[in-house]
C-alpha cells in the first residue's frame, strides 16, 4: 500500500511526466483520422455533386416519363424505357439469384458445413465473385443469346443473376454463421427438427443481415453495364416484356449517351446517372425500412 | 485404475451407490436416513460403459450410473472433466455436434436411448434442457414459452394457458405477466434463465437437464433457481451439472464426481470417480480424489 503524499503546491491531480507527449500523440492521431475521413468523402461528394449538377438540368417528370429520342442529336426526351428496363432486368435477376443464393447459403452453413461438396461449392462461389462481369455477359451471350438468336431482358437478367449469385451466397453464409449456436441448441433441445429450427430460429435471426447482403448484390447488379452490352439489345421505346424483344437499361444508356458527340445525349447520360443513383438509394432505403420493421416485429411481439 | 470399486462385477451397470464400499458406519451416519437405493426407485437413466469421443479423441469413458426418478442428481468435477459431455448424451445433443460419437449403452426407462427406431425429436421433448448461458430466442416472452407447444402441434387455444402454467411453475409469471408481448432479451439474466426453464417445462417433459444453470447468475438469482429446483423435484427428474460444490451439496440428492486424468497412454480422459448420496459423498467420500476435490485441494 502506498500512502498518498501531497506534493508541494497541491499538484496531486496534475499530469505525470511523459503525459505531454502522450497528449500530443493523441491529438495528432485524432487529426489524422479526421483528415482521412474528409479525404474519403471527397470522391463521394464529388461524384454525387457532379452528377446532380450535370444531370439536374434535364432531370424532371418529363425525363422520367418520356421515351428516349431516336436520334442522339435531339435535345430533351426521357429515360422511361431505360428505367423500366433496369427494373425488369434487375428484378428478374433478383428473382432468380436471391432464392437460389439464400437456399445455397443455408445448405452450406446448416447442412454441408465441412463436407466435400460444400467446400467445392464454397470455393467455386469465391472464384465466381472474382469473375469480371463482362465474362458473365459473354457467357450468357454464347449459351443463350446466340442459341435462341434474340436479345431480351431475360438474357440480361441471366447475366446479372450469375453476377449476383456468388455475392448472395457468400454474404448470406457469413450472416448465418453469426447466428449463435446456443439458439440452435435451444431449439433442438425443445424437440424441434432441423428444418423447423432453421425456419423459426435461424432465419428470423439472420434476416436483417441477409436482406442487407441481398441489397448490396441488387445495387451492384442494377449498375452493371458490361453484362448487358451484348444481351439486351437496344430500343428507344418502352418494352415491358421480360421474354420478348430487346430492351434497354439505365447503365447502358449512360454508356451509350456519354460517348456520343452530341450535347443533348450527354445531358441525358447525366440524367440517367442521377436516376440510377436515386433508384439504388430508393432500394436501400426501402430494404432498411423493411428490415427495421421486421426485426422490431420478431424481437418484440409475436413472430413465429 | 480403481475408478469405481465394483466388487460384485456380475453386472457392470449396478448402481454405484449400492456397490460402493462404504467406510465403517460412524454414529452420525447411522442416524441419518439414507435415500432409497436407486434400484428400488424408478430408474430414468441407466448408463453402462458410456464413452464419448470428439473426432476420435476420447473425452470421457467408462461411465456407469443410474439416475432415479424425481430426484436431483448432480454432476460435479473440475473444468474439462466431461460432466457436461455426459449430460449431453442424455438428450442426444451430441447428435448435432460434428465428430461427436457416443458409445456404450444408455437406457431411458429401460428403452435404448440410441436405438435404431428412436426419434431424436421425441427424445428431446421428453428430456428438456436448460443451458449454461441463458439462451432465450430473440422473440417475445410469450413466444419463447409457446415455441415448444407450437412445434408439438398444440392447438392455438391451449397455448395461452400452457404458457401461463409454465411461467408459474418457473416462478416467473408474476414478474412478466404484464409484458408477455415484450422481447425476452429485455429480461435480467436470472429472469432469462427462469424463462428458459419455463420454455423447457412448456413442452411437458419428464426430465430436465441443467448445464451449470446458475454459473452466469448472481447469488440471489442462483438461490431462486435452487428453490425452483426443489419445487420441480416433486414432478420432474433433474440432472444438473455444476462446478459449484456448495450448490451440489445444498441442492442435490445424489452426486457424481468426475475428474480427468492422464492415463498410461498419455491421453487426458474424463472418468466417473464416485457416485453416491450427496450427503455421503460430501461427508465420507470413499475415494481420495473425491476428498481432495471437495476439500479444495485440487480442481
Amino acid at each position: 500500500m502506498s500512502v498518498v503524499t501531497a506534493p508541494a503546491g497541491g499538484a496531486l491531480l496534475r499530469s505525470r511526466p511523459g503525459a505531454k507527449g502522450r497528449k500530443a500523440r493523441n491529438h495528432a492521431a485524432t487529426a489524422l483520422i479526421v483528415v482521412a475521413v474528409l479525404v474519403a468523402l471527397i470522391p463521394l461528394v464529388a461524384v454525387i455533386g457532379f452528377v446532380i449538377s450535370r444531370g439536374g438540368s434535364v432531370f424532371g417528370w418529363q425525363f422520367l416519363t418520356q421515351d428516349i429520342p431516336v436520334l442522339d442529336r435531339d435535345i430533351g426526351g426521357g429515360m422511361l424505357p431505360a428505367i423500366v428496363g433496369t427494373l425488369i432486368i434487375t428484378g428478374g435477376a433478383a428473382a432468380m439469384a436471391v432464392p437460389l443464393g439464400v437456399l445455397g447459403a443455408i445448405y452450406l452453413n446448416e447442412y454441408g458445413q465441412r463436407r466435400r461438396l460444400a467446400r467445392v461449392i464454397r470455393f467455386l462461389s469465391e472464384v465466381m465473385t472474382g469473375v469480371p462481369s463482362i465474362v458473365m455477359g459473354l457467357f450468357i451471350y454464347v449459351v443463350w443469346v446466340l442459341h435462341f438468336k434474340n436479345e431480351t431482358a431475360f438474357a440480361g437478367s441471366l447475366a446479372l443473376a450469375c453476377l449476383m449469385l456468388p455475392i448472395v451466397i457468400r454474404t448470406s453464409e457469413e450472416i448465418l454463421r453469426l447466428v449463435p449456436h446456443e439458439l440452435r441448441e435451444g431449439s433442438y433441445a425443445l424437440g424441434s427438427r432441423k428444418v423447423r429450427t432453421i425456419r423459426t430460429v435461424v432465419l428470423p435471426h439472420a434476416a436483417p443481415g441477409i436482406v442487407s447482403g441481398v441489397l448490396l448484390a441488387v445495387a451492384r447488379a442494377a449498375g452493371e453495364t458490361a453484362p448487358l452490352l451484348f444481351t439486351i439489345g437496344f430500343v428507344t421505346s418502352t418494352n415491358t416484356s421480360l421474354f420478348h424483344g430487346p430492351t434497354t437499361a439505365l447503365s447502358y444508356q449512360i454508356f451509350h449517351n456519354a460517348t456520343s458527340p452530341f450535347v443533348g445525349a450527354q445531358d441525358r447520360a447525366y440524367g440517367a446517372a442521377l436516376t440510377l443513383i436515386l433508384l439504388v438509394f430508393l432500394f436501400t432505403a426501402l430494404a432498411r425500412l423493411v428490415t427495421t420493421i421486421y426485426t422490431r416485429r420478431t424481437s418484440a411481439s409475436s413472430g413465429a | 485404475m480403481d475408478t469405481i470399486p465394483m466388487s460384485d462385477t456380475s453386472h457392470r451397470t449396478a448402481t454405484v451407490g449400492s456397490v460402493l464400499t462404504r467406510p465403517p458406519a460412524e454414529p452420525d451416519v447411522a442416524e441419518r436416513t439414507p435415500l432409497p437405493d436407486p434400484a428400488e426407485r424408478d430408474i430414468v437413466f441407466e448408463l453402462a460403459g458410456v464413452e464419448v469421443r470428439y473426432s476420435g479423441v476420447t473425452a470421457i469413458e467408462d461411465v456407469n450410473l443410474k439416475v432415479a426418478a424425481r430426484e436431483i442428481t448432480a454432476f460435479i468435477g473440475p473444468s474439462g472433466c466431461g460432466k457436461t459431455t455426459v449430460l449431453r448424451t442424455l438428450n442426444r445433443l451430441h447428435d448435432i455436434t460434428a465428430g461427436a460419437q457416443v458409445r456404450g449403452t444408455i437406457t431411458y426407462h429401460g428403452e435404448d436411448l440410441y436405438g435404431p427406431r428412436v426419434d431424436v425429436a421425441e427424445v428431446r421433448r421428453r428430456i428438456g434442457m436448460v443451458f449454461q448461458k441463458p439462451n432465450p430466442f430473440p422473440k417475445s416472452i410469450h413466444d419463447n414459452v409457446a415455441y415448444g407447444p407450437r412445434i408439438n402441434g398444440r392447438k392455438r387455444g391451449e397455448i395461452g394457458d400452457l404458457v401461463e402454467e409454465a411461467l408459474r411453475k418457473a416462478a416467473l409469471f408474476d414478474e412478466v405477466k404484464d409484458k408477455l408481448k415484450q422481447s425476452a432479451l429485455g429480461l435480467s439474466g436470472g429472469q432469462q434463465q427462469r424463462l428458459c426453464i419455463a420454455r423447457a417445462l412448456a413442452v411437458e417433459p419428464d426430465v430436465i437437464l441443467m448445464d451449470e444453470p446458475c454459473s452466469a447468475l448472481d447469488p440471489i438469482a442462483t438461490a431462486r433457481i435452487e428453490d425452483l429446483m426443489q419445487e420441480l423435484k416433486a414432478n420432474y427428474t433433474l440432472v444438473i451439472v455444476t462446478h459449484n460444490m456448495q450448490q451440489a451439496a445444498r441442492a442435490s440428492d445424489r452426486t457424481a464426481f468426475f475428474t480427468a486424468e492422464i492415463d498410461d497412454a498419455g491421453r487426458r480422459v474424463g472418468r466417473l470417480i464416485e457416485f453416491d448420496d450427496t450427503e455421503q459423498l460430501f461427508t465420507q467420500p470413499s475415494d481420495s480424489r473425491t476428498e481432495g476435490y471437495i476439500t479444495g485441494r485440487f480442481g
